[in-house]
């Protein structure tokens, strides 16, 4: 199915790191940047670069996602941030501190002030789930009476009240996260890591966590940085995204941006999953060309949730005239951007492809014609 | 009398194997630490160290042991004042158990979760509390079941030390049963090692069962 004519509204391009620092004096209020930032790992086969040239800035109290296919280096990113990844060139910095130079005193420190939450939940499987959220305190020194309240306040936090003396082994996927969840943000941390936090769970329980980070996200305004290789995670929490591709940004920007219009490749290709695609019946009844009079012209209108609103579907459909019919197709709400598609055929229009192309242009961001059906 | 000798060499082969054997898990487990994070990757990673280590352990661990006991005749002399008796078989006892030990207890220290490990680091974890904290905890259940085995094969060791003067079952059943074709004896000592080493067996897995908590 090839997209033969598109119309492409232009919005400018975000502009670039370097520019954006010159303009934008609040990067210096910046919780997490990356300046240059790159990685290289010593390969068999001669090094490897996982990341290159990362500029980045991570405001306070914003989700924010990172997305990539595997080994796009999103895994490296993220733990260069409490160096459980050391990299090879460039900054990080935190509260405009740069950790690079860090012993380990500061480290210890510093990590205390960064919660992180794994894909495999890595809870001490000898502990009970009591034990497991108290572990940071016990090792920071934090005596016995402020560690039972801080334990009892979080795993009230997350839903685990009852379960306290429960092992990890007898619990479920989403419960284990909790833990998790409340062993992370036992010292009260500024930045909470995420490393595929939902990637080993079931949809249903992927929700109840993603609604958990979201609550707590608000609820003590830390900082959340999240890597995933699932589109729709990104979709659910976060409020900016970089995509991620072979160790350097390819794209980023507002969530609702990158998902209503997607300039990279491999943004549109983790984007496909939640796409609706062409039903497969129709695609095999559609012609590159009107094969008789009464053949109906099928469009399909991306909505990009760039004007803000709703298509008013009255006001298309007497617009682009005769018989139209809608033949797949639905609108979501992303940070309050109308995103998504609508796949409409027009059959007994006056108008022409071209025509009809262009009044669609007035509702949709972008339109294309993508052939004809009997 | 017999009663007596017997009890005697029982309570010998206990002492040997007890002593030897504490003193190899006292020194086995931080051997084994070592081993594990002095390695590549480890969290206290030093190559020339794990090599060095690695290679004597594996020197004492290749010595059949009743060849490490006669060589290490004078260095037990130098130890214990005396090649013969109880406190004499402690000293090879324990040198060949402890590598023995460390060895097993290394491998379940190997075998925590790296993903483990990363979590004590990002939690703010000093070294040696990824150790105390994780490590060792994590393994337990591992280096309990690896110290049933190294009992197990302490007191088969300990039968031939007894042969050479060390005393205890070993000793009872070489001198009556095999010396003199007391086969009544023989069968004693027999019975009396097989309910040893099921106890010891039977107990060593209810425990790292009961400490197992994955």
């Amino acid at each position: 199915m090839n997209a033969t004519n598109t119309q492409l509204k232009q919005h400018p391009v975000a502009p670039r790191e370097a520019e954006q620092t010159e303009l934008h004096p609040q990067l210096n209020r910046a919780h997490v940047r990356f300046i240059g930032l790159g990685k290289t790992y010593r390969g068999d086969q001669g090094p490897v670069d996982a990341l290159q040239g990362i500029d980045l800035a991570i405001q306070h109290g914003e989700v924010f996602g990172i997305i990539g296919r595997s080994g796009a280096g999103k895994s490296s990113l993220i733990r260069t941030i409490n160096r459980l990844e050391q990299p090879t060139s460039g900054r990080v910095l935190i509260d405009q501190v740069d950790i690079g130079t860090f012993d380990e005193d500061r480290l210890v420190q510093l990590r205390r002030r960064v919660g992180m939450i794994f894909q495999h939940f890595n809870l001490m499987s000898a502990k009970t789930v009591w034990q497991n959220v108290e572990l940071p305190l016990k090792v920071a020194g934090v005596p016995k009476e402020q560690r039972q309240r801080k334990v009892r306040e979080l795993l009230e936090l997350v839903g685990l009240q009852g379960k306290h003396e429960a092992y990890p082994a007898q619990l479920s996927g989403g419960q284990k996260q909790r833990v998790g969840i409340a062993r992370a943000l036992v010292h009260d941390p500024q930045i909470l890591l995420c490393d595929e936090a939902t990637s080993a769970l079931d949809p249903e329980t992927t929700q109840s966590i993603l609604s958990l980070l979201r609550e707590i996200n608000q609820r003590l305004g830390l900082t959340i940085v999240l890597i995933t290789h699932e589109m729709a995670v990104i979709r659910e929490v976060c409020d900016r995204v970089v995509v991620l591709e072979q160790g350097r940004i390819v794209e980023q920007g507002p969530v609702w941006e990158v998902f209503g219009n997607p300039q990279h490749e491999v943004s549109r290709t983790l984007l496909a999953p939640l796409q609706h695609a062409l039903p497969n019946e129709l695609h095999k009844r559609l012609r590159p060309q009107p094969t008789s009079a009464d053949a109906a012209t099928v469009l399909r209108l991306h909505f990009t949730g760039r004007s803000g609103d709703e298509p008013d579907l009255a006001a298309l459909f007497s617009a682009l005239g005769g018989r139209v019919r809608l033949l797949h197709g639905g609108i979501e709400s992303i940070q309050g951007h109308g995103l998504g598609q609508l796949l409409l055929a027009v059959s007994g229009s006056s108008l022409g492809a071209e025509q009809l192309r262009n009044r669609a242009g007035d509702w949709a961001q972008r339109v294309e014609v993508l052939g004809y059906v009997v | 009398m017999w009663f007596d000798r017997l009890l005697q060499g029982f309570i010998d082969t206990f002492l040997m194997v007890g002593v030897s054997s504490l003193i190899a898990l006292l020194a086995g487990i931080p051997l084994a630490v070592i081993l594990v994070t002095s390695g590549k990757g480890g969290i206290y990673e030093a190559p020339a160290l794990n090599k060095a280590l690695g290679g004597f352990v594996n020197l004492f661990r290749s010595i059949p042991f009743l060849i490490l006991m006669v060589a290490l005749i004078p260095f037990t002399r130098l130890i214990v004042g005396t090649t013969y008796g109880v406190w004499a078989a402690v000293v090879p006892l324990t040198i060949a158990a402890t590598p023995f030990f460390a060895r097993i207890a290394e491998v379940s220290l190997r075998e925590v979760d790296h993903g483990l490990i990363e979590a004590a680091q990002a939690m703010g974890c000093r070294r040696w509390h990824i150790v105390w904290h994780v490590l060792l905890p994590e393994a337990l259940p591992g280096i309990v079941g690896g110290f049933t085995i190294t009992l197990v094969t302490m007191i088969n060791s300990s039968a031939m030390a007894g042969a050479i003067g060390a005393g205890g079952l070993g000793d009872i059943a070489y001198r009556y049963g095999y010396q003199r074709f007391d086969s009544q004896v023989m069968l004693t000592v027999i019975v009396l090692l097989v309910a040893l080493v099921a106890v010891i067996q039977l107990g060593g897995d209810r425990l790292a069962r009961g400490l197992n908590k994955r």
